[in-house]
């Protein structure tokens, strides 16, 4: 458990700093929602090649780092109308909100900004009440 | 060469969701439900994450980036109804599977069919969101 932690920790801090290279070299913010959005709604097509670079990295280096790593798995539910009906809310609410965990989250709680936390205040007070409704209450998930 | 630092960052930022867990729906879903095992990883992952871009944020003062002309303009104080609507529908979501947009996209090469259809149902709702926007600012009054 404690190891568990560590490591949250650990990879917390790379994301970070990832976040941070983004900023300081770049000039952009690290959300993945927003730089996903841009291409799916053509918003940020101008800036496409940057977009889909951090895409292919996102999916690539994890894909190199599986085989290789402990017990990676994403433990994903096989109920296929949770998982598309999750997936239409995650989509829709995070462009709504123009932000998500990462965006609103890490990039914007850590400059104050109020946006980034009333939107985490939101999204994991859904999250929360979701998880006690579906499991708890209605034994769903 | 943005595109080169581009894709490093994406490679971090893939390689600290797998590190820290939070590809893992079980530990993401374990940090919501605080009437179960109640997991804190998310926590830890948060301020770990928190830390060094807090730091970033301090650097950008007087300064500009490397391979830019600006940084990104101060955030917008004002709240409205879609930040509110929008995170609401998020968390619902994030709640129901334990999958947010990047651990969506970085546990793509393991997380099988479920993980696909899941992402293509989250660009699906990411085309629709602007059609819902316009119904929800024509409801809604500006807050």
């Amino acid at each position: 458990m404690q190891s568990d932690w560590l490591l949250g920790l650990i990879g917390g801090g790379l994301i970070g700093s990832a976040a941070a290279i983004f900023l300081l070299v770049n000039g952009r913010i690290m959300g993945a929602s927003g730089l996903i959005g841009g291409l799916v709604d053509r918003s940020g097509w101008h800036d496409w090649k940057e977009r889909a670079a951090l895409i292919a990295g996102l999916v690539t280096i994890p894909a190199i780092m599986v085989p290789f790593g402990q017990d990676w798995q994403t433990h994903l539910t096989d109920n296929w109308i949770i998982i598309i009906l999750a997936g239409l809310l995650v989509g829709v609410g995070t462009r709504l909100a123009n932000g998500c965990t990462s965006g609103h989250g890490v990039c914007g709680i850590s400059r104050f900004s109020l946006r980034g936390i009333v939107a985490t205040a939101f999204y994991i007070g859904a999250g929360g009440l979701t998880v006690v409704l579906f499991k708890h209450v209605w034994g769903i998930i | 060469m943005r595109s080169l630092v581009s894709f490093i960052v994406g490679g971090l930022f893939g390689a600290g969701l797998l590190i820290s867990g939070m590809t893992d729906t079980a530990k993401v879903q374990g940090w919501l439900d605080i009437f179960g095992d109640w997991d804190p990883t998310l926590a830890f992952v948060m301020g770990g994450a928190i830390i060094p871009m807090a730091v970033a944020w301090r650097v950008t003062i007087g300064r500009k980036p490397v391979l830019a002309d600006r940084f990104p303009a101060p955030p917008e104080p004002k709240l409205g109804h879609n930040l509110v609507v929008g995170s609401t529908l998020f968390g619902m979501g994030w709640g129901l599977v334990g999958l947010c947009p990047g651990p969506a996209i970085a546990s793509l090469s393991f997380s099988g069919s479920g993980g696909f259809a899941f992402l293509i149902a989250m660009l699906t709702g990411m085309i629709g969101a602007p059609a819902l926007r316009m119904r929800l600012d024509q409801m809604l009054a500006p807050v």
